[in-house]
């Protein structure tokens, strides 16, 4: 019988490597897989990881506490300043982290790109700012556009309110935002949920998430 | 400019989307837009990033929801008919052409309608981004709302940005508290289609840093 369920958190966060990169779901505190983040800040060979996520964090909480463990040593962003993003600006300011800013597009279609078989893509965002500097750009039927690179992740972390035992998800609002693409992108997904339900509950018609993309899920 | 100005610019803007517009209002400024779009019978389905489609105020106190809130994470109630969606799908529509009108704020926008309103060119600040590239070029129409000039009384419409650009040729109006100004290809000159009549147009002028054109205009106004 296929269940993704798990019990056993630290096993399931144990799958992150040193090196990793890991896409975290998230706008600003919607859809923040915080159980998950906790239980990362906790697995002692998870260093030096890539992080994918739209925020930086805010206070010491989530994303904040991650960086602050000394565990990320790039960030891969849209808006890593908010007013109260302390953690990343100290980090930031002394070199200590490495800054990769996405338009919050790009970094969207970039996951979709990854986990959709797409080589790279030709995009109009950022065609003539600084976030285009040194990347090919083209002009197709009078509109100029710069080719960006699918986003490579070996495992996202990610907030789902309901799971089936194959993996099938439902999301709250808008805490769905870069779940369905971080989920589609990563090797290996792992979902915190609010709430497991059975197999036939969820309507066909309304899972957001297959459970193809999701490879384990634990409830909060 | 103060509250009021605020306002009746916000007016201005929302007497200028027409019913059944799908528009993004950009965080800060554009905001207010929304307070106006209501006014009579009117509709006007709004667009924010994290993914809906809509009609939506702030959350009163007492129904606020982590869960729900807008671009600038501020919580918001759903009034009926809404429709949320992932971040891809938000941004596909944006850059797919599907939104008609995007209100953004700047710091300047030239008068071929290049934009700059992501970062200061401060090497000293964070850099952040967020949707604003994104905003910038996805709309059928991008409107900016901002102050005429800036603090030291400079012109904020100009010939060529000096701050780094958020998109290039992208900007199809400007509303200020001077006036309403459609910018042009060459860059050259901006049209006026309304202008603040507590101003003459030698002051106007003298405000904008590329010539402006007020043949539209009735002699009178």
């Amino acid at each position: 019988m296929i269940d993704k369920q798990s019990n056993d958190l630290a096993e399931v966060i144990s799958k992150i490597k040193e090196g990793d990169t890991v896409a975290i779901g998230g706008f600003g505190g919607a859809g923040s897989p915080n159980m998950l983040i906790d239980a990362l800040i906790k697995n002692e060979a998870a260093k030096n990881l890539i992080i994918v996520t739209n925020n930086a964090g805010q206070k010491e909480e989530g994303i904040a506490a991650l960086l602050k463990a000394g565990k990320v040593k790039k960030i891969v962003c849209s808006y890593p300043r908010m007013k109260d993003s302390w953690v990343f600006e100290g980090l930031y300011r002394k070199g200590d982290i490495e800054l990769e800013l996405v338009p919050q597009g790009n970094m969207a279609e970039r996951l979709r790109a990854s986990g959709a078989g797409i080589g790279a893509f030709f995009t109009p965002t950022g065609f003539g700012t600084a976030l285009a500097e040194g990347k090919e750009t083209r002009e197709i039927d009078g509109v100029n556009y710069v080719l960006e690179y699918p986003i490579r992740v070996d495992v996202a972390l990610i907030k789902a309110a309901a799971a089936d035992r194959y993996g099938n998800l439902i999301y709250r609002k808008t805490a769905r935002n870069f779940g369905p693409v971080m989920a589609m992108a990563a090797e290996t997904t792992i979902a915190e949920v609010s709430e497991v339900v059975e197999a036939g509950k969820l309507d066909p018609e309304c899972v957001v998430t297959p459970g193809i993309y999701v490879n384990f899920f634990i409830k909060v | 400019m103060n509250t009021e100005e605020r306002s009746l610019l916000a007016a201005r803007i929302a007497a200028d989307i027409p019913e059944g517009a799908y528009v993004n209002l950009g965080i800060g400024m554009p905001t207010l837009v929304a307070n106006h779009l209501a006014d009579g019978d009117k509709e006007v389905i709004l667009h924010t990033e994290n993914g809906v489609l809509g009609r939506w105020i702030d959350a009163p106190e007492g129904e606020q929801d982590p869960d729900l809130v807008n671009a600038g994470k501020v919580p918001i109630k759903l009034l009926p008919g809404a429709a949320i969606f992932h971040h891809a799908d938000s941004f596909a529509m944006m850059r797919g052409g599907h939104l008609d009108i995007c209100v953004l704020g700047a710091f300047q926008v030239a008068g071929n309608g290049d934009l700059a309103n992501w970062h200061t060119g401060d090497p000293d600040a964070i850099p952040a981004v967020g949707g604003a590239m994104d905003l910038a070029i996805g709309a059928k129409q991008t409107f900016v709302m901002m102050d005429h000039v800036d603090k030291d009384g400079h012109p904020k419409i100009v010939a060529n940005l000096t701050y780094p650009p958020t998109g290039l040729g992208c900007v199809t109006r400007v509303y200020t508290n001077y006036g309403t100004f459609e910018t042009c290809s060459d860059g050259t000159k901006v049209r006026a289609l309304f202008v603040n009549p507590a101003l003459t147009r030698e002051e106007i002028v003298r405000s904008t840093g590329v010539e402006v054109d007020f043949s539209g205009l009735h002699p009178a106004d």
